[in-house]
């Protein structure tokens, strides 16, 4: 692929990731969370997913130290699938020392992906800075946007924000249901965390569903085969 | 111990960022072997659904049916028919919003 289609993807991707960043700004600051802590999370934490966990507990939960002890442990387990992109892309980059902490920083769902899909290994590392750095300006400055306009807007359930919390979970869990054990553990976990919620403390059932996952994942129940 | 919101953000950064950095260390065997790597991706799903779960049908801890579930299923169809995720989110809002503003 030439320099400029590799370039424009990675530009696409950041814009359409940049969009739902606003989403994450407004539900952060009516999560409760003021406009830099949301900022820090974008620039720091850098992982949409883990940022919506870390930030749906805090909204479901306070700012209790349990709430926020189940906020941190929900985002570090969601970040787990970063751990193996950075797997594929350590080949791609061939960076040593302390020239891996930058692309750390940048190895996310659509940096990974865009990379992945170049045929040779020139195309894929830009691939890999091109839209890890796109991504990472659009998403930062969207957050700042959202995080704005959810402050100026008062009651979240007036304008269903809350639904919009749920949803943006939906929406991230859609492309992950592949099969019947993926569409079991999902449908186990929500029921496991509903039931669960009136007796633990806030933020731990979702521990709890994420040992569902492991137990089925260690035994492969439901299971297709092993590659 | 006492757990303040500003710790948890830079703890759970440095959390989130050590999986990208360690994936850039450790030997890609340790990693690629088919349990681990299905555990994790269970893992994924499992997080999230349980955060589905609580952010759409709970309040104050108590199991809850509202404008969250029309909104919800709004949702899922748009997700169907492959709308893009501001969407989805922003059409999931607007049915939730507009039938709190009827139903008062």
């Amino acid at each position: 692929m030439a320099k400029s289609a590799v370039l424009s993807t990675s530009i696409g991707v950041g814009l359409a990731t940049g969009l739902y960043g606003v989403s994450f700004g407004a539900l952060s600051v009516s999560a409760g969370l003021d406009v830099w802590q949301t900022q820090v999370l974008s620039l720091l934490m850098f992982s949409g997913g883990s940022q919506f966990a870390f930030i749906g507990i805090i909204a479901a939960s306070g700012m209790g130290s349990v709430a926020v002890g189940a906020a941190v442990v929900s985002a570090w387990l969601l970040g787990i699938r970063n751990g193996f992109y950075a797997v594929r892309m350590a080949p791609i980059l061939e960076r040593v020392g302390l020239q891996k902490i930058l692309p750390a920083l940048l190895t996310i769902d659509e940096s990974t992906a865009v990379a992945t899909a170049q045929s040779d290994k020139r195309d894929q590392r830009k691939g890999f800075w091109f839209t890890g750095l796109a991504v990472f300006v659009f998403w930062n400055l969207a957050t700042l946007l959202g995080a704005f306009l959810g402050d100026a807007i008062g009651d979240p359930a007036t304008w269903g924000l809350d639904a919009a919390a749920a949803a943006a979970f939906l929406g991230l869990i859609w492309p992950r249901l592949k099969e019947g054990q993926s569409l079991a553990v999902a449908a186990l976990s929500m029921v496991v965390a509903v039931i669960l919620t009136p007796s633990l403390p806030a933020g731990v059932p979702v521990l709890v569903a994420g040992a569902v996952a492991i137990l089925f994942g260690t035994f492969n129940w439901l299971a297709v085969k092993d590659k | 111990m006492i757990l303040d919101i500003w710790t948890g953000i830079l703890l759970a950064s440095i959390a989130v960022y050590s999986w990208k950095l360690i994936g850039f260390l450790v030997p890609s065997s340790v990693l690629n072997r088919p349990v681990v790597s299905r555990s994790a991706a269970l893992l994924t799903v499992a997080l999230l659904s349980a955060l589905l779960g609580i952010q759409g049908f709970t309040a104050d801890s108590q199991f809850v049916l509202d404008a969250r579930m029309p909104a919800l299923a709004v949702g899922a169809v748009l997700l169907w028919m492959r709308a893009p995720f501001i969407v989805m989110v922003a059409a999931a809002a607007a049915t939730a919003a507009i039938i709190r503003l009827i139903v008062g």
